[in-house]
């Protein structure tokens, strides 16, 4: 997209135009400068990939809470007269070898890590919100410490960290698989924000209400957090990917969500060891997954264009 | 330079031995050893059991301190880690392990990487042509397909392809065949197709990555003034293009390897359980099962010094990309 097209999609008609009535013939006046969000929306809804991912998302999520529903079969009932079958009219994805459906295990499967996700993803950008701007707003000491923090848990890879702490929420009900998850996923975010509050610390509008005494918790959530929002809506969206990948990973290799429970990465799991025999038993939960995760994604970038058009834009 | 290189060294020296030290303590408070002799038949006495766990070092009743404190002790003066729940050497088994995880690592990453930076910088230079937005949206897919997928789909796409082939075209179970036995080159030859899978599994999501990083920081540095001058002065295209913009759009890719790195290091460890090598990723998941603090401890003090080797070698690409880091 060249700049020009740029100023007017943005910016509505930035061009003075004459006001209308005879009363006031000489006086120009441009239109009402939009608003950051407004203007933000505005170039999102005019992307194509914003549609598309919104669209598949909003028919996914209408599909795992309605799918059920309008379906006959269960997620834990057999079939014994339709063991290890492929996709029928009766069981359209096939059945595991003892009976159980596989499309009602899928979409139970799907409710649970877009639940897992959609708690997940935010928690950590909101673990990273916190930390970060009161390292980056305070400063000295404190900055350093968090900052070593930070640094130290990236060290290892969340997975094995994850892997290292599965033991604790064994027998612990998911949701505190959803908090782990969430509480290893912030630190890149958390650095990010970090710097973009050094760089928001020292303007006008901050240092004003810093000397009429605002309380810091005040600042932070009134000037530092809604000038880096957009960078934070970004960061909750591809959260929500990443703990969902996080969680179908540790479910795959027996550290996360464990029976009764069902996650897509359970159902993956026990459909690993027939993938080649009996496909259905894989490619179906697989492709329900990425699907989903391909349509956040979609989402996210088209966020992360519309908040910084110059990323990626060649100026040539 | 090299004081430089040698004060990050130092630091993540230092961070990668607390993370170590951490892990232990976490996976000390996190497992408990003694339940599995509990659940044996018929049940060893309790005098057995913190005999077994006081010659492994893990009895729960010392203080998580000190059992880090031998633990550390032992590994400074004797180079021992340790034995494992099953009475092997954790050091053995490090070093049995360590090759083939390394192999794919090493392959998987370097590949992963030459191939996203070409990809990326190819993106940039073609921005929103047909061939950057295959490559962007085949990124996407890959991000949106956990490493375990990409590597039994890649298991049934060989599969199909064997069947349609008629003959065992590509072996993927394993890290070599069973009983094989012929020269070298045969050995050889047999270990790299079983690599083959995982390593393309690996590449792509190394690839993935890389090649959205470096697309965005090449159309920063094509749009910067001294491409331009650069162009002014006469020198062609392409030169333009690599001397003055590859090179310095590899410069924050340099410290992206690094953070990246985690994520090639756990997809690994994926990969490798998927395709039944008898890697440290293996060990490392066993280590959890069994409730084995000491191949716990043993397999995350690998993976710290692995780290600590990538960020040293970032930070050596960083200062040798970049002259303003030397002086």
């Amino acid at each position: 997209m060249s700049l020009l097209e740029e100023t007017n999609a943005a910016g509505g008609t930035p061009v003075a135009t004459p006001a209308p009535g005879p009363a006031t013939p000489d006086v120009i006046r441009s239109a009402k400068p939009l608003s950051r969000g407004r203007l933000i929306w505005r170039r999102l809804t005019q992307t194509s990939r914003f549609w598309a991912g919104a669209i598949a998302i909003a028919v996914i999520l209408l599909w795992a809470i309605l799918g059920p529903l309008l379906y006959p079969y269960d997620a834990t009932g057999r079939d014994p007269l339709n063991m290890g079958l492929g996709p029928t009219q009766l069981h359209w994805f096939g059945t595991n070898n003892i009976g159980q459906d596989l499309y009602a295990q899928t979409l139970v499967g799907l409710q649970k890590s877009i639940v897992i996700g959609l708690i997940a993803g935010p928690l950590g950008t909101l673990i990273a919100a916190v930390v970060g701007s009161v390292a980056g707003y305070l400063g000295g000491v404190v900055d350093r410490v968090l900052v070593w923090c930070i640094n130290l848990l990236l060290v290892l890879p969340s997975f094995i960290l994850l892997v290292i702490l599965s033991p604790l929420f064994k027998g612990l009900s998911w949701v505190f698989l959803t908090i782990f998850i969430a509480g290893f996923s912030w630190m890149i975010m958390a650095q990010v924000v970090r710097s973009q509050t050094r760089s928001l610390r020292d303007r006008d509008f901050v240092k004003a209400a810093r000397y009429m005494g605002v309380p810091m918790p005040t600042i932070l959530g009134r000037h530092i957090i809604p000038n880096i929002a957009s960078l934070l809506i970004i960061d909750a969206t591809l959260g929500v990917v990443a703990s969902i990948l996080a969680e179908t990973g540790l479910s795959y290799f027996g550290f996360g969500i464990r029976a009764p429970d069902v996650s897509l990465g359970t159902l993956l799991a026990e459909g690993t060891s027939a993938a080649v025999t009996r496909p259905w038993l894989f490619v179906f939960p697989a492709g329900v997954l990425i699907l989903t995760l391909f349509a956040v994604s979609l989402i996210g970038d088209a966020l992360r264009d519309a908040v910084d058009p110059t990323s990626g834009v060649n100026r040539d | 330079m090299a004081f430089y290189i040698f004060r990050r060294f130092v630091n993540y020296f230092i961070l990668s031995a607390i993370a170590t030290c951490l892990a232990y303590v976490v996976a000390s408070l996190a497992l408990d050893p003694a339940s599995k002799y509990y659940g044996r038949n018929p049940q060893p006495s309790q005098q057995t059991i913190t005999n077994i766990l006081n010659g492994l070092g893990v009895n729960p009743d010392v203080p998580v301190l000190e059992r880090l404190w031998n633990w550390i002790v032992n590994l400074v003066v004797h180079g021992s880690l340790g034995n494992t729940v099953g009475g092997t050497s954790v050091v053995d088994q490090i070093v049995s392990r360590s090759g083939v995880s390394l192999r794919l690592l090493l392959i998987g990453s370097v590949i992963g990487a030459i191939v996203g930076v070409t990809l990326g910088v190819w993106g940039a230079v073609r921005q929103y042509k047909f061939s950057d937005q295959v490559v962007t949206y085949g990124s996407y897919l890959v991000f949106a397909t956990p490493t375990f997928v990409i590597g039994v789909l890649l298991m049934i796409g060989a599969t199909a392809l064997n069947g349609a082939a008629g003959m065992q075209l590509i072996n993927f179970t394993g890290e070599y065949s069973a009983g094989l036995s012929g020269s070298w080159w045969d050995l050889t030859a047999d270990r790299a197709v079983h690599l083959l899978l995982p390593t393309v599994a690996l590449v792509l999501i190394g690839a993935a990555g890389y090649s959205r990083y470096q697309r965005s920081v090449m159309l920063d540095v094509l749009s910067a003034d001294y491409i331009r001058t650069a162009r002014a002065k006469g020198r062609s295209r392409n030169a333009a293009l690599v001397r003055h913009g590859v090179r310095v759009a590899l410069i924050p890719m340099s410290t992206f390897f690094a953070y990246s790195f985690g994520t090639l290091v756990s997809g690994s460890i994926m990969l490798e359980i998927v395709f039944s090598f008898h890697g440290m990723g293996e060990f490392t998941l066993n280590a959890i099962t069994q409730s084995d603090i000491n191949a716990v401890a043993g397999s995350t003090l690998f993976l710290a010094v692995l780290v600590l080797f990538s960020s040293t070698l970032s930070e050596v690409l960083y200062a040798a990309l970049d002259p303003r880091v030397r002086n």
